[in-house]
């Protein structure tokens, strides 16, 4: 079922265009990513869903009908950059936050305790904001987001700022969330996020959609003719008219080769070469990484529109 | 809790509890305090610190010990004595400096001159030319050879003093104090142009926090923005109210204190025994209240006191809450809504030059609505909303016709309920947009956006 659909949304400023006719759908209880260059239009399509701004064109639905504005109960932002009283207190502000978002006072006492306990921040209640790292602040932005359980999360950039322990423990804080049934939209520049949590992405770039669907169909699209075998002891198959080496790599005993199958190849008389050289192991297409993806998509998008 | 209530709760609980504001609330009455204080201080000091001045006249006596010692100044005629004997030692004689008068004054009137070292107080100057007139005067009057003139230049001298008595229209009359009245247009008028300054900047200051660090994006998915400004504005507002009320007692109380040690027994029973009075009633008190308390300052107090019983204290007391909330307002919705549209304070600069002027130009008419309160300049200015809330309550103390109190709030009223429409809708779009320098034309863009 779809959670969240954005058909056909256009957006523009003065000078350039934000978004052209850019659409997602975002199922229910799924992680949906949102990645782009810097500049592509990533916020100004957060600040649509969120409300805060209203699109030219296009149509944005909840649950299968038009978005209206009490919709916003619905949803916890995470913005990009931190959204607190510098000068406020941690406790303090987090409770008028969640007071704001409609919880009772003792209702929001008890799930602040709950989650400042679980991120390990229930030291810093008493704390300015301004004394807290970034992260920290990060956290505390955090917990106020999800406090209210929206059934739609939008999270700007969570891992900004954060060490790799903390954006550990809040990705496994980002799939505890859709395991309780919420649905997410996050962007990031983070690539290595994306495999790991996303189940669907769209790339925008220059205002428009380059690439969507599911993580897994993306990166089996632009696997290629590629592969990577890994050898018991140290092996260096050679290339014959099947196949080219491209790499490999030689460590505890094991040999991983990367090689390129050439066009009109038979699989097979690829394996029968690899067998021939060594013990195989294991024989995989090489998955590119959505970093990989990310950055030929929109190289190839920017030279196309040079050469127009 | 109601949202608009929760927002209120947090401006107003976060501003009282910064060390700031209780520095600002405590420290302040001290300087108001001291602003009554330092006069009589500086009036008691003068006592010990007395003057002498040498007189001299060369070649003549006519002016022989004719200028009066004063409670600083003593004057010693030197008889024979000549100008350049002293001109250049009288310091080391213990003389403050040298009078010197020559015959032809009479004739001539500049023919005087005061050598000091110092330059003398305009007080000492009025004493010697106007006992010296005095003298002259006496003089050329006796060139008339008038019988008995010294008894009748006695009975001639004659001191005035106004009481005032207006007519009502039923054709009552009433004593009225024209110090009261001023003495209430002034702190009014000031207290007026202060709150609006301070807490409106406040308000403005606020917005421009919630802004740049990207508050409200949090906060506008909860709450409306209109909500959002208008539970800055009256959070901020009742800041205000408290601090200035903290500000009226803790003053009162201080100068309350001072008086009793500074006024003399016998002054400070006989004030007792005067009716119960208003605060504004201390102010032109506290300036005289010197060691020398004279009968007739004490009459004058008295007359000050009737006239602070016969002012019409409901319609000021409720024409200045009326001004004071619907001026702040005004005021404080065009800062909240400068605010929004900038990104950072020093953006302000070309959007509060407009707001500003109009204030400016209330105290200006104020200060000149004391001396006349019924021109019509200072009608026009109390009537025009954006400087009504200052020359009004300025104006008030006076006896402003009933019709003039009501076209005046009924237009404030109106222009209140457009500001903060027009405020909201520059305060909606302005408070979500970055990186963008705001042009009067934006805002006007921004003002006429649908929906």
């Amino acid at each position: 079922m779809i959670l969240f659909e954005a058909r056909d949304v256009t957006k523009r400023f003065a000078t350039q265009t934000a978004l052209d006719r850019v659409s997602i759908s975002v199922p229910e209880r799924s992680i949906y990513g949102l990645l782009g260059p810097n500049g592509a239009g990533k916020t100004t399509l957060i600040r649509i869903i969120n409300q805060i701004t209203a699109p030219d064109s296009g149509t944005i639905f909840l649950n299968g009908r038009p978005m209206k504005p009490e919709d916003v109960n619905n949803i916890g932002y995470l913005p990009e950059e931190r959204g607190l009283y510098k000068k406020m207190k941690v406790g303090e502000q987090a409770l008028y936050l969640a007071q704001l978002k409609g919880l009772s006072h003792a209702e929001a006492m008890r799930r602040l305790k709950y989650w400042f306990k679980k991120l390990q921040i229930i030291d810093w209640w008493d704390k300015k904001v301004e004394e807290l790292s970034k992260g920290m602040q990060q956290k505390v932005q955090f917990v106020t987001t999800v406090l209210h359980e929206p059934r739609l999360l939008i999270f700007d950039e969570p891992f900004t700022g954060f060490d790799p322990i903390n954006v550990k423990q809040i990705k496994d804080e980002i799939l505890f969330l859709r395991e309780r049934g919420a649905t997410i939209i996050f962007s990031t520049h983070n690539m290595s996020s994306v495999e790991e949590l996303c189940d669907n992405i769209t790339l925008i770039n220059k205002a428009q959609t380059i690439l969507e669907g599911s993580v897994g169909k993306i990166r089996h699209d632009w696997a290629g003719n590629e592969y990577e075998i890994v050898f018991a002891g140290e092996v260096t198959p050679s290339a014959n008219g099947h196949f080219t080496v491209l790499g490999s790599t030689f460590d505890n005993g094991r040999s991983t080769v990367r090689i390129k199958a050439l066009e009109q190849s038979d699989n097979n008389e690829i394996i029968r070469a690899m067998t021939a050289s060594g013990n195989v192991l294991s024989f995989n297409p090489a998955l590119p990484s959505m970093n990989e993806i990310f950055i030929r998509v929109v190289e190839t998008k920017n030279k196309e529109a040079v050469k127009n | 809790m109601n949202k608009i209530a929760l927002i209120i709760r947090r401006e107003y609980i976060t501003r009282v509890r910064k060390k700031s504001f209780l520095i600002m609330t405590f420290l302040t009455p001290f300087l108001f305090a001291l602003i009554f204080i330092i006069p009589a201080l500086v009036m008691t000091n003068e006592d010990k610190d007395s003057k002498r001045i040498a007189v001299i006249e060369e070649g003549s006596d006519l002016f022989a010990n004719v200028i009066p010692d004063t409670k600083d100044t003593d004057f010693e005629y030197l008889p024979g004595v000549k100008l350049n004997d002293i001109k250049n030692n009288f310091t080391e004689k213990g003389y403050y400096g040298v009078l010197f008068i020559s015959p032809e004054l009479v004739s001539s009137p500049d023919a005087i001159q005061l050598i000091s070292r110092k330059q003398p107080p305009i007080g000492l100057l009025d004493h010697i030319s106007g006992s010296l007139e005095r003298e002259i005067e006496k003089q050329k009057l006796l060139a008339y050879n008038i019988e008995n003139l010294d008894e009748i230049l006695r009975t001639i001298n004659t001191s005035v003093r106004i009481q005032t008595i207006k007519m009502d229209e039923s054709g009552g009359a009433r004593e009225t104090s024209t110090g009261i009245s001023m003495a209430l247009a002034y702190i009014g008028g000031f207290l007026m142009y202060m709150l609006v300054f301070m807490f409106g900047s406040m308000v403005m200051r606020g917005v421009i926090e919630e802004k740049t660090n990207r508050i409200v994006e949090v906060i506008v998915s909860s709450v409306k923005p209109v909500q959002l400004m208008l539970g800055k504005i009256i959070g901020v507002g009742l800041v205000g109210l408290t601090q200035f009320a903290l500000w009226i007692v803790l003053t009162l109380a201080l100068v309350m204190v001072v008086k009793s040690s500074f006024l003399p027994e016998g002054a400070m029973e006989q004030l007792q025994q005067l009716p119960q009075s208003f605060a504004g009633a201390d102010q032109p008190m506290a300036g005289t209240s010197t060691t020398t308390v004279t009968p007739e300052q004490l009459t004058e107090f008295q007359e000050i006191f009737a006239g602070a019983l016969t002012q019409p204290w409901g319609l000021i007391i409720f024409s200045f809450v009326f001004f004071f909330l619907t001026g702040y307002l005004l005021y404080a919705s065009f800062f909240a809504a400068i605010g929004s549209a900038v990104d950072n304070e020093t953006e302000t600069q070309q959007f509060m030059l407009p707001v500003t002027i109009p204030i400016i130009l209330g105290l200006i008419v104020a200060m000149g609505t004391m001396q006349n309160p019924e021109s019509s300049l200072s009608f026009w200015f109390s009537i025009i909303p954006l400087t009504s809330p200052i020359v009004m309550i300025a104006r008030i103390p006076f006896d402003v016709p009933a019709w003039e109190i009501a076209l005046s709030m009924g237009l404030m009223l109106i222009t209140l309920a457009g500001a903060v429409w027009m405020a909201a809708k520059i305060y909606r779009t302005g408070i979500l947009m970055y990186g963008k320098k705001t042009s009067w034309k934006e805002l006007w863009k921004w003002l006429t956006y649908k929906g």
